[in-house]
């Protein structure tokens, strides 16, 4: 008798993209609120948006349960970190941990596909971008999720991040200023919702400054 | 040298034998259950049909209950499973009351517990096979969020399990608005449970209509919807397929 296959899997995807762009000063970080399974839509208004620590913010879509249980850990683990170190974490060492806490699971993966979106020590932006088992880098800009595939050759086109590999080092961040970035994620994602089903009811997006973290909405198809 | 054997536990969960101990498929089901927040709070309805494979087994299956003060929870999928979620659902009120602290957990509160023991069974590769619609209001705020049994958990102004999600969902979508009156939820619910009546195949016709509001919980006793089943479509189906192919 051969051994019985599981007729589950522990596995969803909900659906939905992510996008981080990292400015001079600024950081925009945005996703839809749309969560799906199958051909499915649970609900229009579920936010992949999470505020880690005072400058550093991360948009994840994929299997919402694998999100929500690491969102909970990187809180957790932040919470001690401010304890143990009386202030709170940097975005590039959030990025580390957030990468380490994905390996942690490698055997197990948390289905997550996550942008890191913040200010450095410096003030100034950055965005780190990750695969599901916690390879990142940092980049000037990067969208992850379904709507990934249309969205970030546009991005590209128009931000021309250089290659990481070119020596002097350049930098990644856009010259762009804050409202045309916020622009640019708005057109980026009214296309991708036209074709990518799993996107579309509406925007979210929060901008990390010197001044804190404010969020702005933005309708978006709803079919 | 002599080492000492070292011995596995007697119900050791690694294993060829530990597989069997672990959920494959579910047994005895309940269908859909739609929940929606109305004025006052939360209006629930699930029918009262435990299936057994393509058989009505059970016919009297309470699949909403009470929890605490101010929550209400539906379920559908493996009845058992449910059972045994009401089990870990009566110790946590009950530590929760022990505490004699004037606070009681509320359906937030039960809800996010609800979706961390789902998560984690998932976890183990050994689920509860269940969809849970957590309805209530504490202090004046209305609560209605759903667990899928993979952990996949969400609120929302109505929600719905299985087959509700494809038949029920699109009637609240077009239909449902803020501040419902008492006689408005119920017809919407109604509206729904009449539709899965007619294209559910697991569905039955005795239902129980649940109402949370900040005052308490009530249940409706069991009662029948009024069908009909003279549209023509209904009454012919076989017109027009002459000569189809």
């Amino acid at each position: 008798m051969t051994k019985q296959q599981a007729n589950w899997s522990p596995y969803d995807n909900n659906g939905g993209s992510c996008v981080a762009i990292a400015g001079a000063d600024y950081c925009v970080i945005a996703a839809d609120t749309r969560m799906s399974t199958g051909y499915n839509i649970l609900t229009r208004e579920y936010s992949k948006i999470c505020k880690l620590a005072d400058k550093c913010v991360m948009a994840s879509s994929g299997f919402q349960a694998d999100v929500k249980a690491l969102q909970k850990q990187l809180a957790a683990r932040h919470l001690i970190y401010q304890h143990q170190h009386n202030k709170q974490m940097s975005c590039p060492a959030m990025a580390q941990l957030l990468s380490n806490t994905l390996y942690y699971k490698r055997f197990f993966p948390y289905y997550s596909f996550n942008v890191l979106g913040g200010l450095d020590n410096e003030g100034k932006g950055c965005v780190f971008t990750y695969d599901a088992v916690g390879s990142y880098e940092k980049v000037g800009y990067s969208s992850q999720g379904s709507g990934s595939t249309l969205i970030t050759p546009f991005l590209d086109n128009q931000l021309k991040s250089p290659s990481p590999l070119l020596l002097p080092v350049q930098d990644a961040v856009t010259p762009l200023v804050e409202a045309e970035a916020i622009d640019l994620i708005k057109t980026v994602f009214a296309s991708a919702s036209e074709r990518d089903i799993y996107t579309g009811d509406k925007l979210e997006i929060v901008v990390v400054n010197a001044d804190g973290i404010r969020r702005e909405y933005m309708e978006l198809r709803k079919d | 040298m002599n080492f000492m054997a070292s011995k596995q536990p007697e119900n050791s969960l690694l294993g060829p034998e530990a597989d069997s101990q672990r959920t494959l498929y579910p047994y005895v089901t309940g269908t859909s259950v739609v929940a929606l927040k109305y004025k006052d709070g939360i209006l629930m309805a699930a029918d009262m049909g435990g299936s057994y494979g393509s058989t009505l087994r059970y016919k009297s299956v309470e699949r909403m209950k009470p929890i605490g003060k101010h929550s209400l929870l539906g379920a559908s999928g493996e009845i058992s499973d449910f059972q045994e979620i009401l089990h870990y659902l009566d110790e946590l009120i009950l530590y929760d009351n022990m505490w004699d602290d004037g606070n009681s957990l509320g359906p937030k509160e039960v809800h996010n517990y609800l979706t961390r023991v789902m998560y984690n069974r998932r976890n183990k590769f050994n689920p509860l096979w269940n969809s849970l619609v957590l309805g209530g209001v504490k202090n004046g705020q209305k609560y209605l969020g759903t667990v899928s049994m993979i952990g996949v958990n969400f609120e929302d102004n109505h929600v719905a399990t299985g087959f509700g999600n494809h038949l029920a969902r699109p009637i609240l979508r077009q239909e449902w608005h803020e501040n419902l009156s008492f006689e408005d939820g119920v017809r919407l619910l109604e509206k729904c449970m009449r539709v899965l009546l007619y294209r559910d195949r697991s569905a039955i016709n005795k239902l129980q209509i649940a109402k949370i509001t900040e005052e308490g919980m009530t249940i409706s006793q069991p009662y029948s919807l009024k069908t009909y089943w003279e549209f023509s479509a209904f009454a012919n189906p076989a017109q027009g397929a002459v000569g189809s192919w």
